[in-house]
């Protein structure tokens, strides 16, 4: 049963961060809220450190590097993340609304 | 441990400890895979976020199986603890009324399965690119453990801890800032 050995192969994990990714774009796509949005782009950062945690458990040389790697991208996101619900907390006080629809000033 | 693209061993039994590793792996991915369905597809925004949080759960077991269990407990603790509160609460305070399908109204019939083909196109392209690469092996130097992540980062990645530190702090008073602004 050549299923249960996946876990030993990189192309496997290459595979989740790819799925990873493609959900973060058709979520940023067809999401309408900011928070929406938001949650999608997690996904691809998600994809992004789970990349480098593939690569650096199969052939990097040093496996020190990759972790730190996604050590960073964790950081940057939850200030990313910090960052967005207080601008969208700003956004809907003076809009009542986070729908990327009603959000039209800077149209012309 | 060596560096091995994939392992050629034969299959192992389904009732053996390597069988229920891979079965264990099999509902890691389910789990992350579940996630992310639930996240994308859910009307109402706390649905996603639970979907986030479960497969962010999954994520971290996945982390688990590329042998780091330090990045799996930050996993945990990052995103299923703090990111995924955080964006709950944002929820609790910025989203109107809760109407059927908010979130998804006013968009155009073509939008939903535009979005899906570009994600399908995406996830094909890069599956293709992940299966077909020569990917090449390095002889491994160092090792995986915690106490190895622990000296790198004081010594030779020292930037990288500062600069991480920089940007929290940044980002703890940008966001108070910018919170508190217009508050009357």
């Amino acid at each position: 049963m050549q299923l249960l050995n996946l876990y030993n192969c990189l192309s496997t994990y290459l595979v989740i961060g790819a799925l990873l990714f493609s959900f973060g774009i058709y979520g940023m796509v067809v999401r309408r809220t900011v928070i929406g949005m938001l949650i999608s782009s997690e996904f691809i950062l998600a994809a992004a450190s789970t990349n480098f945690m593939a690569f650096n458990r199969f052939l990097a040389p040093d496996p020190v590097v990759g972790q730190i790697f996604t050590l960073m991208i964790m950081a940057i996101a939850a200030a990313e993340a910090a960052i967005a619900i207080s601008i969208m907390i700003a956004v809907y006080r003076n809009y009542k609304t986070i729908d990327t629809d009603d959000l039209v000033d800077l149209q012309g | 441990m060596q560096a091995i693209v994939c392992q050629p061993t034969t299959a192992p039994m389904l009732f053996s400890t390597e069988g229920m590793v891979g079965v264990i792996f099999l509902l890691t991915v389910a789990l992350v895979f579940t996630g992310a369905v639930i996240a994308v597809n859910a009307q109402r925004l706390v649905r996603a976020v639970a979907g986030l949080a479960i497969c962010f759960t999954g994520l971290a077991g996945v982390y688990y199986f590329l042998l780091s269990p330090f990045l799996a407990m930050m996993q945990l603790l990052i995103y299923v603890g703090a990111v995924s509160i955080l964006i709950a609460f944002g929820i609790m305070m910025a989203t109107p009324e809760e109407k059927d399908g908010a979130g998804m109204k006013n968009r155009s019939l073509l939008a939903g399965p535009l979005a899906a083909s570009v994600g399908a196109l995406m996830f094909a392209s890069l599956t293709v690119l992940a299966l077909k690469t020569q990917w090449q092996v390095f002889p491994r130097q160092g090792t995986f453990d915690i106490k190895a992540v622990g000296m790198a980062l004081l010594t030779t990645h020292s930037l990288v801890f500062e600069l991480i530190s920089i940007v929290l702090l940044l980002a703890i008073i940008g966001a108070l800032v910018l919170a508190q602004r217009g508050r009357n």
